[in-house]
């Protein structure tokens, strides 16, 4: 009996996790007209919204940009995180805690209030309304680091590297033959994460790119919202085109993802 | 054997890994901040050749301005809404799935579902839910027997509603984070409450909150951190022209970050002023980092 109870619960909590996200797909294939109707059974008009979307805003662009944007920024993140991840974990040098320390609380700063001097520095560098000036921001994150360096300590074996070291191998060379084959599963999981975040990256996008054909997908969204009156038809079908494809991904690599968040948590 | 290359190379190379972040770290994301704080001193508009240096005057005509004490009235408050229920909703769930279960993935697949989702979009969908005339949520009240909520009027009403999208978006996140810290505390402790007659509410109460408090104190504190700078869901609630930007018409649920906007980006770039904002949101997220820190430590002790 009880535990029916709890699987009646867990079963009411997917209902919500999902709801909102299947009713949005259910407006997407409406017409704007027909909204007044609540019904959960999905309409025939899913192709004509999705042409008023890329009608309205240059989509195809905005998935290109937040795409470009999205690779650089993982891309970067992951390499630096996982060589200081390295370094934190497993060599020795002078200040090493104090540092690894300081990392730790970088990951508390709110780098979002630097917006003012970073649109000043942005300007400067005539990088304003470009996309270097969403990428190079994001480039590293504290947590990055700090992710790589607890997967590091437990999952590397130091005997691996000392061996190496005997047969003369320089650091370089234990990174990339030892360390990094090591490393790959945790580096897709912050691959992942890292991607999501720079996917669903809004304010600061919001604020440095200007002209349409430079905008991200979450600008570009935000575009379709606009006004007191909103045609939801069209502001929910873009944002399934937005969301879609990461739900896709989530289904393929959720429980990666899942193991991953649970492996970077502060453990009691 | 070991000539000076190797010593180079054991005595540099670390540095070497670890400054991509430092350098990259520093320029981007703490410079910035600091010079948030000069910024702030001056007259400093992009339009204006000229940036004279005014001191504290920014500062003082942001004290004196009734519309950001009423920026950090709705920021607070919707902060409250939102953490406190979440962080309920959190534990019970991740009370609830730390056990034997059965489709364990599925269950922790559907509480990450909606962090997967964009801020923006949970923006628009829950605009969409609260909506006044075709709302779901309004159509359910309305199918109950209540009246129909204009959920965006109304201060309260329209805090409510974004602090449901922060609880829905980040609820089964944190849910994980503390599910991962319960799989440390050791089984037996439940069992032998158990034996004991003690219920699941007073197992969650008396052995897993305590067990578990440093992941509360840092979850605390990054939603607190992350709430005191909400901006999407306010913006867009009320869509994103005008309205979005005072949040709403008469600034119902302005957040900080949104008055931060206004005055650095929409109203002739006083980024001087908009500097100022910033500063005091600093000043903010540190007094409320502290405050959190403590109150649950004292939870602890009593």
């Amino acid at each position: 009996m009880k535990r029916k109870l709890l699987y009646l619960t867990l079963i009411a909590v997917l209902f919500f996790s999902a709801f909102p996200l299947w009713f949005s797909f259910v407006v997407s294939t409406k017409d704007s007209s027909a909204l007044a109707d609540v019904s959960l059974i999905p309409g025939k008009n899913l192709v004509d919204n999705v042409k008023r979307v890329f009608d309205t805003v240059p989509f195809d662009l905005a998935l290109l940009n937040s795409l470009i944007v999205a690779l650089s920024v993982t891309t970067s993140v992951v390499l630096f995180s996982t060589l200081a991840g390295f370094a934190f974990a497993k060599l020795q040098f002078r200040a090493r805690t104090a540092l690894l320390v300081t990392v730790i609380g970088t990951m508390m700063v709110p780098t979002q209030l630097g917006i003012i001097p970073l649109f000043i520095l942005m300007t400067k560098l005539e990088w304003h309304d470009t996309l270097p000036a969403v990428i190079a921001p994001a480039l590293v994150n504290a947590f990055g680091v700090f992710f790589m360096t607890q997967y590091l300590t437990e999952a590397l074996p130091s005997e691996l590297l000392e061996a190496g070291r005997m047969d003369g191998a320089t650091t370089h060379r234990l990174f990339w033959h030892v360390v990094l084959p090591v490393a790959r599963p945790a580096m897709a999981v912050l691959g992942m994460l890292t991607f999501l975040g720079s996917w669903n990256d809004y304010l600061w996008p919001l604020v440095v790119l200007a002209s349409p054909e430079n905008q991200t997908v979450q600008v570009a969204l935000s575009q379709l919202r606009a006004g007191y009156v909103t045609d939801y038809a069209l502001a929910l079908t873009g944002t399934m085109l937005a969301t879609i494809p990461l739900i896709l991904v989530f289904g393929a690599l959720g429980k990666q993802l899942v193991g991953g968040i649970m492996q970077g948590a502060i453990k009691g | 054997m070991r000539t000076w290359p190797y010593k180079v190379d054991t005595r540099v190379s670390p540095y070497l890994y670890i400054s991509p972040f430092f350098l990259l770290f520093a320029i981007f994301g703490l410079f910035p901040l600091v010079y948030t704080a000069y910024v702030s001193l001056f007259d400093w508009s992009l339009l204006a050749d000229e940036h004279p240096f005014i001191g504290l005057d920014n500062y003082v005509a942001l004290f004196k301005d009734s519309y950001f004490w009423n920026a950090l009235f709705n920021t607070v408050s919707i902060l409250i809404l939102s953490t406190v229920p979440q962080l309920i909703i959190s534990l019970v769930l991740a009370h609830l799935i730390n056990r034997q279960l059965r489709a364990k993935t599925l269950w922790r697949l559907g509480m990450l579902l909606p962090n997967v989702t964009s801020v923006v979009a949970v923006a628009v969908i829950f605009s969409q839910l609260f909506g006044r005339d075709f709302g779901v949520i309004n159509w359910a009240l309305e199918g109950l027997g209540f009246g129909r909520i204009n959920w965006q009027a109304g201060v309260a009403s329209s805090h409510i509603a974004i602090s449901v999208m922060i609880i829905w978006q980040w609820s089964g996140y944190n849910a994980l984070i503390f599910l991962a810290a319960m799989q440390a505390v050791p089984r037996e402790l439940y069992e032998s409450a158990r034996l004991d007659g003690a219920t699941e509410a007073q197992q969650l109460r008396q052995i897993t909150i305590p067990a578990i408090r440093p992941t509360i104190i840092f979850v605390v504190i990054v939603s607190t951190i992350y709430g005191l700078q909400i901006f999407a869901q306010p913006q867009l609630f009320a869509g994103s022209g005008p309205l979005g930007i005072t949040g709403g018409t008469d600034r119902q649920f302005q957040t900080l970050t949104l008055y931060l906007y206004e005055h650095g980006f929409n109203r002739g770039f006083e980024f001087g002023y908009a500097s100022a904002v910033a500063w005091v949101m600093f000043g903010i997220i540190v007094i409320f980092a502290v405050l959190n820190y403590r109150l649950i430590r004292r939870i602890r002790q009593s």
